[in-house]
């Protein structure tokens, strides 16, 4: 049997991998996909503890996260196409100002 | 044994993935890999007998939403990025990866630390509690206590698609 701690490990790289990416990457679409990965970092870990402790929370709260970063994926594309259409550019560090 | 080997195998996948998803300048390569990672992810759930779990990661996840990312990627015909990545390992950025590192660390260190006690949580198997979850479990339990929040991500989903189409609308 897998313990409960080696999930949470697992969860604990992918996250911070998560992180690394958000910071690092000069590209508004990879920032999107490294916040993908952090949300499911956190997916894991709820799914791992709802099994350790018999409970179906775990599983309800991933539905409702995956929920979330749908309705999350759809507007910062959406973003995404509004503000390539301004700039013809992915990077955020050109986008500095609030008004143009 | 068996068990234990899968979950390596998922584990390392999906952690490679996600580490190649940070690594690789072409965003199009970072979705698909990244659709690499939420397969093993599912494995991972399968693991962890949460079958519903695995289902909707890969229909979901890895099906709608990463085709959606595929789409705009596709859309905006950005397939380079305007900086290398290691010109922006340079300056005040490396802190991200000073950043990572400790978050790696924090995380391991916290989650570890408890892991003395033969009988404590962590160190318990995931799956040593009662029986496995089942789908009619879960449906039940999702529209009795957690109505209010089911149906509360009904108006985000309705939000969301409004602002969807009103963000990408030629004129904004």
């Amino acid at each position: 049997m897998v313990p409960l701690g080696h999930y949470l490990v697992v969860s604990g790289i992918l996250f911070a991998l998560g992180t690394a990416g958000v910071f690092l990457r000069r590209n508004v679409i990879t920032v999107l996909l490294s916040i993908e990965i952090m949300l499911n970092a956190v997916n894991l870990s709820f799914i791992a503890f709802g099994r350790t402790l018999g409970t179906v929370d775990g599983q309800i709260i991933m539905f409702f996260v995956v929920t979330v970063a749908a309705a999350e994926a759809a507007v910062g594309l959406a973003l995404v196409i509004a503000l390539f259409r301004h700039r013809e550019s992915l990077n955020p560090d050109l986008f500095t100002s609030l008004k143009w | 044994m068996t068990e234990l080997l899968t979950f390596y195998l998922f584990a390392a996948v999906a952690i490679v993935a996600s580490a190649l998803v940070v690594i690789r300048p072409k965003p199009m390569h970072s979705v698909l890999l990244l659709i690499v990672s939420f397969a093993a992810l599912a494995g991972l759930y399968i693991g962890l007998d949460a079958p519903f779990a695995a289902v909707i990661q890969l229909v979901i996840y890895a099906g709608a939403i990463m085709v959606l990312f595929v789409f705009v990627v596709m859309l905006l015909n950005a397939h380079r990025e305007d900086e290398k990545l290691g010109a922006s390992l340079k300056g005040p950025l490396r802190a991200g990866v000073l950043l990572g590192a400790v978050l790696v660390a924090e995380l391991v260190w916290a989650l570890t630390r408890f892991g003395g006690g033969r009988g404590s949580l962590f160190a318990r198997g995931a799956g040593e509690g009662p029986g496995e979850a089942s789908v009619a479990e879960l449906g039940r339990v999702l529209f009795t206590d957690y109505a209010l929040a089911f149906e509360a991500t009904s108006i985000l989903i309705i939000v969301a698609m409004v602002g969807a189409v009103v963000l990408a609308k030629r004129e904004l």
